[in-house]
């Protein structure tokens, strides 16, 4: 009798701290995550069915396009600032010959985009005009830039969450890269 | 982390309830446009700290809404523009967490907590129907003291008791 | 200059914190008189520091001191006097000057008015308090400096957050402050009590009054938060369920539940245990709020701005605060004992099953928050967590605590039989059920649950406490204040689930597109749209729209909302204008112009609305009413802590 009532004082006494000492420990990690960013539910899932007309010549850019090899799709945008800093990164991987670079230009103005991609260089093999966004919500896109990852069936393999880094290019992307490779031989 | 922060989030700035586009939608029922202010409340804008779509004023809010109204337009029902919004943008855009395991521990976690303090709060009472007192703490002095106070207290009528 | 006074005051408040914290304690635990009688002081010294230094801020803000970085940020020349003065605390560093501030006046109150405490636990008491408030400078001085400078000095600042120049906002953190830290008192009594080893229902007793009146001032904050919210952000909402709304109302729902338990250990002497746990965790919640809010672990619309070096200061002041107390707790809990007994059907039951939920309302809250934080730390999803989660628990929650709050009151301490009040409570209750479940059918005919439900619940309340005051005058004329304060906050919220249930189910919103000189139509009113014009404030330019209602063809009121442009950059603000009534409020936004005059506008109906903040301000004015009474606050055990008083008396 005794030593039931003695271990439920012991719970009463320690549950309190215990459940602190869990929660500080919680809060501890929380502060190293950013809880805005939202992971994509698209990844192994095949690229979403569209079809956009292209920026700079006529003909189309559709979901049928991107098989048969590895490519990277970059929603970018003239007025997004962070595009900028990722735009030198974007252009070595798409000179790399790694990959294959499309551009998904994301609620823009054509003229505005135009220029932009004239001042900065074009890195792009072909350019979608996204003009509405509706595309880019069937990608799940919800600020710009994004990138998107997808080997040869047409799968998506990785999303990059803002501005592509030399860091994520070497710890994220060519792992990967080279995994998919693997699998296409 | 300071790439994320470094992510243009279009219209961002505009989130915060400071200017509030009111676009008009024309529905076909009642039952449609029921579902869209439902729906709108209980998405949330992904773009914004903590808003759901109808009070943000951001683009990424007015075109999930019109995504929404299309949807609604087309025939598809509330579950299905759930799945298409959840299909896309995770589990995160659902204010009303769905029931799943992964969520079980939230839905019934309080209601648990509710039936097993009311557990242990009957076992308390029933102790407490003995009379339990712990005078040992006291020295024979203040013991009487403390009876003295009780009788003391005792007297002055239930009704000073609030 | 006056800024690096300030600052160089601040400084000295952190030294004389330190004294405060160490000395007296010393002196508690070897009866030196000397050390003991050091805490007074302190505490007063204290205080005048942290007004200076707040005096100095303040000063920095009128005067447009542009070289103070805080002040270029939140401030500009011709922001209005009144949003300079409540600019100071529009954001961090500010308002942990504040929070510093708040402390240093409930410390200083504690040491006034306490001089029936013994010596001991008053200085127990105050060291506590000066360790919290070391905690709080420390913070200040050494990441968020409000006095830090900045050159080259600009010619003008960024004027405040246009939505915080509100002057519901200028009132709400202060109020909140007031609560929020005020419940420091309860937790410090209940540290203090653990060290002597002596938890008894004196120190119950003592605890109450500033547990009662910290409660107060916290609904009051909370309150003016809400119908801030609901005057200036333009959607007719009044609480968000956001992270930063629920890291108040957890300690809310804590201190009710402390308020009950106090009131128990002190008549009764039973559930000593929970009432200390219930101490140290209402301030515990406080403290976790001011992370919440800080450190940028959670996504909120009301978050400062956030940074999580910040967070870690925080983080490890909560540990040493929260577990320090916790582990003291563990320790020393084998003093606390509970001398009282009761039966089955009393009031200690009732209070106790009123715990029950309390902390489980609380428990809600608290996991509803932190879950996406526990899921995407275990890496296993992302979700979210919003009003239908919340709005669901505490639905569910509102059943047994209005059942109770209609019963509990009417139950005799110790033991009671329910035979005695069977009858009137049961026909109160049918009564209330009736009605409740008429009602919805008798507005529009149509057969509502869950309105029916909150109705009935409402008005058992209601009835119940009427009938506890006419129990109450049947045995005697003198009705003691604490008891009509009791009264007061039940019915008080009787009359806040009227308002949330009516609002709820039968508000109306609606977006249209208005021509000049078109009228709609809605709940009995018609809506007149005459058409915008261009208006000029204080610091803003703005469009106006002109919009009449009328009622049986009669002009009842005006409605002019506005779209203003403030002179900072992203700051283009809606401005709602409210037709206010007792019964309702007509409540208009604007849209966008739509061309050729017309504009879309927001119209909303919403019945009882008012009501939600009359509850509050009667819980509230409740409990100063509570404590007030001067029997609340008699200690007839003073005697027995003066020995030699008492030694002689006792003969």
């Amino acid at each position: 009798m005794t030593a039931s009532r003695d271990s439920k004082k012991s719970l009463r006494r320690f549950l309190p701290l215990a459940i602190f000492v869990v929660l500080v420990g919680l809060l501890a990690y929380g502060l190293t995550l950013d809880p805005r960013r939202v992971p994509s539910p698209l990844i192994g899932k095949p690229v979403p069915v569209f079809e956009l007309p292209l920026l700079d010549k006529p003909g189309t850019l559709s979901s049928s396009d991107l098989r048969g090899e590895i490519s990277l799709v970059n929603a970018w945008a003239s007025w997004c600032v962070a595009c900028r800093s990722e735009h030198e990164i974007v252009t070595e991987l798409s000179r790399s010959g790694l990959i294959k670079v499309y551009g998904l230009n994301y609620k823009d103005e054509a003229g505005n985009a135009k220029q932009w991609l004239k001042r900065l260089g074009n890195p792009y093999f072909v350019n979608a005009v996204d003009r509405d966004g509706r595309v880019g919500i069937e990608w799940g896109v919800y600020g710009t830039p994004e990138s998107f990852l997808i080997d040869h069936n047409g799968i998506i393999r990785h999303k990059v969450i803002g501005p592509i880094t030399p860091s994520i290019v070497s710890e994220e992307l060519v792992p990967l890269i080279k995994q998919i490779k693997s699998e296409m031989s | 982390m300071k790439i994320l922060a470094a992510l243009c989030l279009w219209g961002v700035i505009w989130c915060n309830a400071i200017a509030a586009p009111v676009t008009i939608y024309k529905f076909d029922s009642k039952e449609n446009e029921a579902i869209f202010y439902k729906l709108s409340d209980e998405l949330r804008c992904l773009v914004c700290q903590n808003q759901n779509i109808a009070e943000s004023n951001s683009e990424l809010a007015q075109d999930l809404k019109q995504q929404i109204y299309t949807m609604l337009r087309d025939g598809k029902s509330e579950d299905e523009i759930i799945e298409f919004m959840v299909e896309r943008y995770g589990d995160y855009v659902l204010f009303d967490p769905p029931f799943k395991p992964l969520t079980w521990l939230l839905w019934l976690g309080p209601l648990m907590l509710f039936f097993l303090a009311l557990v242990v709060g009957m076992k308390a009472i029933g102790g407490h129907r003995s009379e339990k007192t712990n005078d040992a703490q006291y020295s024979s002095d203040d013991a009487e003291r403390l009876d003295r106070l009780k009788s003391e207290l005792n007297q002055s009528s239930d009704k000073d008791k609030v | 200059m006056i800024p690096e006074l300030g600052h160089f005051a601040l400084i000295v408040a952190l030294a004389v914190a330190i004294i405060q914290s160490i000395l007296p304690l010393i002196g508690a635990a070897k009866n030196d008189v000397a050390l003991i009688n050091m805490a007074r002081p302190a505490a007063a010294t204290q205080f005048l520091f942290i007004g200076l230094a707040y005096a100095a801020l303040t000063h920095a803000f009128i005067v447009h001191d542009f070289s103070v970085l805080y002040v270029s940020r939140h401030s500009n020349l011709i922001q209005p006097l009144l949003y300079r003065v409540s600019g100071v605390w529009g954001s961090h560093e500010g308002s942990l000057l504040l929070w510093s501030l708040t402390l240093s006046v409930w410390t200083l109150a504690v040491a006034m008015f306490s001089r029936k405490l013994p010596d001991i636990l008053m200085a127990r008491v105050l060291s506590v308090m000066g360790m919290i408030s070391v905690g709080f400078l420390s913070f200040m001085l050494f990441t968020s400096n409000p006095f830090e400078r900045l050159f080259p000095v600009p010619l003008d600042g960024n004027e405040l957050n246009p939505l915080l120049q509100d002057p519901g906002l200028a009132f709400h953190p202060p109020m909140l402050y007031m609560g929020y830290v005020g419940f420091s008192v309860a937790f410090a009594f209940a540290v203090a009590a653990l060290l002597g080893g002596k938890l008894d229902a004196t120190w119950a007793r003592w605890s109450r009054p500033w547990t009662t009146i910290a409660w107060s001032f916290l609904t009051f904050g909370i309150a003016l938060g809400s119908w801030w919210a609901y005057n200036e952000l333009g959607w007719g909402g009044w609480w968000f369920w956001d992270p930063v709304e629920n890291a108040s109302f957890m300690p809310w729902l804590v201190g009710t539940a402390l308020i009950h338990s106090l009131a128990s250990t002190e008549k009764r002497g039973v559930f000593k245990s929970w009432t200390v746990l219930l101490a140290i965790l209402a301030f515990s919640l406080s403290l976790l709020g001011t992370f919440i809010v800080r450190s940028g672990v959670l996504v909120s619309v009301h978050a400062f701005a956030t940074d999580p070096d910040r967070g870690v200061f925080i983080l490890i002041f909560l540990c040493v605060v929260v577990g320090g107390s916790l582990a003291l707790y563990a320790w020393r809990e084998s003093t606390v004992s509970t001398t009282g007994s009761f039966g089955w059907f009393s009031r200690e039951t009732a209070l106790l099953l009123n715990n029950v939920v309390f902390l489980t309302a609380a428990v809600a809250v608290f996991v509803g928050t932190l879950y996406p934080l526990v899921v995407d730390a275990l890496g296993i999803g992302k979700i979210s967590v919003g009003r239908p989660y919340f709005d669901t628990m505490f639905s569910l929650l509102g059943i047994p605590l209005l059942l109770l709050l209609g019963f509990g009151p009417n139950i005799r301490w110790k033991g009671d039989q329910f035979s005695r009040i069977k009858n009137p409570l049961q026909l109160m209750l049918l009564v209330s059920v009736v009605i409740g479940v008429m009602l919805p059918f008798m507005i529009d005919g149509v057969f509502k649950f869950m309105t029916g439900l909150g109705l009935a619940a409402a008005l058992f309340v209601a009835l119940s406490t009427v009938y506890s005051l006419v129990v109450r005058l049947r045995t005697s004329s003198n009705i003691p204040r604490a008891y009509v304060g009791m009264l007061l906050a039940h019915f008080g919220i009787s009359v806040f689930v009227a308002g949330v249930t009516m609002t709820t189910t039968y508000g109306l919103e609606k977006d249209l597109r208005m021509e000049p000189g078109s009228t709609y139509s809605m709940s009995g009113y018609d809506f007149h749209f005459n058409g915008v014009t261009r208006v000029k404030g204080e610091n803003y330019t703005a469009e106006e729209a002109s919009i009449d209602i009328f009622s049986d063809g009669e002009k009842i009121g005006e409605l002019n909302p506005q779209k203003r442009a403030y002179s900072g950059k992203n700051s283009s603000m809606t401005e709602a204008s409210i037709d206010k009534g007792f019964f309702r409020d007509l409540y208009a936004a604007m849209g966008e112009p739509l061309g050729g005059g017309a504009w879309s506008l927001r119209l909303y109906y919403k019945p009882l609305i008012r009501w939600i903040w009359l509850g509050c301000i009667f819980m509230s004015i409740g409990g100063v009413l509570a404590v007030s009474d001067k029997r609340y606050r008699q200690t007839i055990i003073s005697k027995v802590t003066r020995p030699s008083v008492t030694q002689n008396a006792s003969a």
